[in-house]
């Protein structure tokens, strides 16, 4: 059958199951938006670029599907580049197809041309300018194998205004052949053997469980492994919900704002299983004390994260879903009962602990545990980044996989209403939180049009401290309280501004509007926005000082 | 320490730059980089020399294998292995020089092939110390200008690093 360019890529989105996509449109992509019109896919578009891919995202991570995007060329494309890097720095799948002037004008610095390609080739998994409509329907199929296979990530698709409108023989590939490409799967059977192992021999064995965990959908295997060899697991952030929060194994999170004894059992363990985790340096804090005495099991279907900051005994390259479930065969049961009391002293020693006084400042950490209660801990919560973003990793116990929709690698501010968009739209039946803090929530506050729009039930908790705070919160502790640039007290009135948008506005500036205001924003449907307004200058604790061993931490309030 | 690598890369747009650019951004120094065709079309090699640790090779060569365009790396440091780059030197050569001149280019068999009054171009192939010992006497005319292609290396005997030894996306590990 003989289509145009644009007509391909409507047809090939309809092959690879695709039924949503985000994006704004614009000059270069015309003959997309054409084609798109009664093509049966559902388009939402954002107020902004930044808002159309964080959306995909948070689309991707709820559902484990490829999320796709559509924006213009030059400036619509370059809006992106950040959600990219978010997504290439969390291993999302996505694919974005942006587009580009005619093949004729590149490089003459025609109207709203930009080198996309160029400009994304280290923040994406691969990239590709279209050149001829011919290798089109290789080059989308290529893409979403890409994206999805592996060790997921973005896959952007520069399209040229004159290949949109070509015409050519369309047949869509029904394999991939990239010769370059070929990921492991199976872990080696001798490495697997040589981890049971070392399980076998532990006194003082820690999972330590990574993205990759709820990526690869092992979840189930770990927690069957973890029960049946008895041994505790901490979580990254990325790797929350990964394993129940709520299960006695569960050590929550570890790292600069980890659990005090989740890091104590990491620098202690003498055996390490780093499942689909990558070491990164706000877990290990200082690397020349880091976990001194402990071997180290690797799990990951990137080679190139195994050694690449911790030296590792036994490497297993593969699919953690795989690797776990044999390895799961191969480990005998047995029960570790004074390593597991020895942490519980830990956990009594450094409690995560706030004091909420009933006539005091609301505290953040409050509104967190008040929001977990209210919502039974089911409901799906995307945050920004920043200081709310670790009060949710520490006081929300997650129970289960891709519930928690957070920027990890990159820590990108402004990531939490859209991402929440997309959660919503691929969870259409589940209550989705947006979590920000009054700094974050500025940075896409125009996506509330985008939730006003298609009428996306999301309860927005912006916790107001009228501060960057966790900039603030750094100046505090180690830069003698010189607050420089974090002062956010002029913000606008977030309940007008809810409003203004056609959303619905609450507030709550006591302890006891807490929770009140929660259930008033369950009850209400449509989207709404909750100010709640907390005590200026708490901090985040316990904290690991950047740089430092990670059992010497801080411990501020939760002493 | 000193090594090289041969990579065998699709032959697509953007390659070079992914690997170049790719070095780049991971701290890693190249010291030469030599890109061709291959007979099988559509494949191009690299050859790139650098210098780095074991850890920082390690590194480099899982990296390179990430590239989705990347088929494949073989470090030729660890084989036999023949390398050769071959160097254009322009040296200031007066008459009275030029007969010493013409005895080293005979010594190391090299090739003079352009002349003028007052300089010649000198191609000579070799491996470093061959182009270093002609290099240091030649210096000593004075060389005005100098460019070298870049080493590139092939595996001694019938072996080749598509069906020889070489790493696969990581299973070298095990």
């Amino acid at each position: 059958m003989k289509l145009s360019g644009a007509h391909m890529i409507v047809e090939a989105l309809k092959q690879e199951k695709v039924d949503v996509v985000f994006g704004y449109p614009g000059g270069k992509v015309l003959n997309l938006y054409d084609a798109l019109y009664d093509a049966g896919i559902t388009h939402y578009l954002s107020r902004h670029e930044q808002g159309a891919i964080h959306a995909a995202d948070g689309y991707a991570r709820v559902t484990g599907r490829p999320g796709v995007v559509f924006t213009t060329s030059g400036p619509g494309a370059t809006n992106i580049v950040t959600g990219l890097a978010n997504a290439y720095m969390d291993s999302v799948p996505l694919v974005a197809f942006t587009g580009q002037v005619a093949t004729s004008m590149i490089g003459t610095d025609a109207f709203q041309e930009a080198d996309i390609f160029g400009i994304t080739l280290p923040i994406t998994k691969h990239n590709y300018l279209v050149t001829s409509v011919e290798d089109l329907p290789r080059i989308i199929k290529e893409a979403f194998h890409l994206a999805a296979t592996g060790r997921p990530g973005p896959v952007l698709i520069d399209l040229p205004t004159d290949v949109q409108s070509a015409v050519a023989d369309f047949r869509y590939p029904q394999t991939v052949c990239i010769p370059g490409y070929n990921p492991t799967y199976d872990g080696h059977p001798g490495q697997i053997n040589r981890a049971a192992k070392a399980i076998a021999r532990a006194k003082k064995p820690l999972f330590y469980v990574g993205g990759g965990v709820v990526t690869a959908g092992a979840h189930e295997e770990l927690r069957q492994l973890a029960e049946k060899a008895d041994i505790p697991v901490t979580t990254t952030l990325m790797g929350i919900g990964g394993f129940p929060g709520n299960h006695p194994l569960s050590l929550g999170m570890l790292g600069m704002h980890g659990t005090y004894w989740a890091n104590m059992a990491m620098h202690e363990a003498d055996l390490i299983v780093a499942v689909g985790a990558r070491f990164d340096d706000r877990v290990t804090g200082d690397l020349s004390t880091f976990a001194r005495g402990a071997k180290v099991v690797h799990i990951d279907i990137d080679p190139a994260e195994i050694g690449k900051n911790v030296s590792v005994d036994i490497p297993i390259v593969g699919d953690v879903k795989r690797v776990l479930a044999e390895l799961l065969k191969k480990v005998a049961p047995k029960t570790h009962p004074k390593w597991l009391a020895k942490i519980e002293d830990w956990r009594r020693e450094v409690p995560l602990a706030y004091v909420q006084e009933p006539d005091g400042e609301i505290l953040p950490q409050y509104v967190i545990e008040s929001i977990w209660r209210e919502t039974g801990g089911q409901a799906l919560i995307a945050t920004d980044v920043g200081q709310h973003q670790m009060w949710v990793a520490q006081y929300y116990r997650f129970t289960r996989p891709r519930a928690f929709i957070t920027s990890g690698g990159l820590g990108t501010m402004g990531f939490g209403l859209p991402a929440s968009l997309g959660v919503q739209i691929g969870a259409p039946g589940e209550t989705v939180f947006c979590i920000a803090g009054d700094g974050s929530f500025q940075m896409n506050l125009q996506e509330l049009a985008t939730a006003v729009s298609y009428n996306l039930p999301v309860k927005v908790a912006i916790i107001n401290n009228r501060y960057l705070g966790m900039v603030r919160q750094w100046q505090e502790l180690f830069y003698k309280k010189r607050y420089s640039a974090v002062d956010l007290s002029k913000s606008p009135d977030f309940v007008k501004l809810a409003e203004a948008f056609g959303a619905c506005g609450l507030r709550a500036e006591k302890p006891q509007e807490v929770v009140p205001a929660i259930r008033k924003a369950l009850e209400t449907p449509g989207p709404v926005v909750i100010d709640f307004r907390v005590r200026t200058e708490e901090n985040v604790f316990p904290m690991v000082p950047p740089n430092s061993p990670i059992n010497e931490m801080m411990r501020g309030s939760c002493v | 320490m000193r090594h090289v690598l041969a990579v065998l890369v699709e032959d697509k747009p953007g390659v070079l730059v992914r690997v170049a650019g790719l070095f780049a951004r991971r701290g890693f120094n190249i010291e030469s980089l030599a890109v061709g065709r291959t007979v099988d079309p559509g494949i191009s090699r690299m050859t790139i020399e650098l210098d780095a640790d074991e850890k920082t090779l390690e590194q480099v060569v899982k990296q390179l294998h990430k590239l989705v365009n990347v088929i494949k790396v073989t470090n030729l440091t660890r084989e036999p292995s023949v390398s050769r780059e071959l160097v254009l030197i322009k040296v200031r050569a007066p008459a009275a020089s030029r007969a010493e001149i013409q005895q080293i280019v005979e010594t190391f068999r090299a090739k003079i092939v352009d002349v003028s009054l007052q300089s010649l171009i000198i191609e000579v192939t070799g491996n470093d110390e061959k182009l270093e010992a002609i290099q240091l006497l030649l210096s000593h005319y004075g060389i005005l200008e100098l460019v070298r292609t870049g080493k590139i290396a092939l595996l001694r005997g019938a072996k080749t690093i598509r069906n020889g030894e070489g790493n696969n996306h990581g299973k070298d590990l095990l």
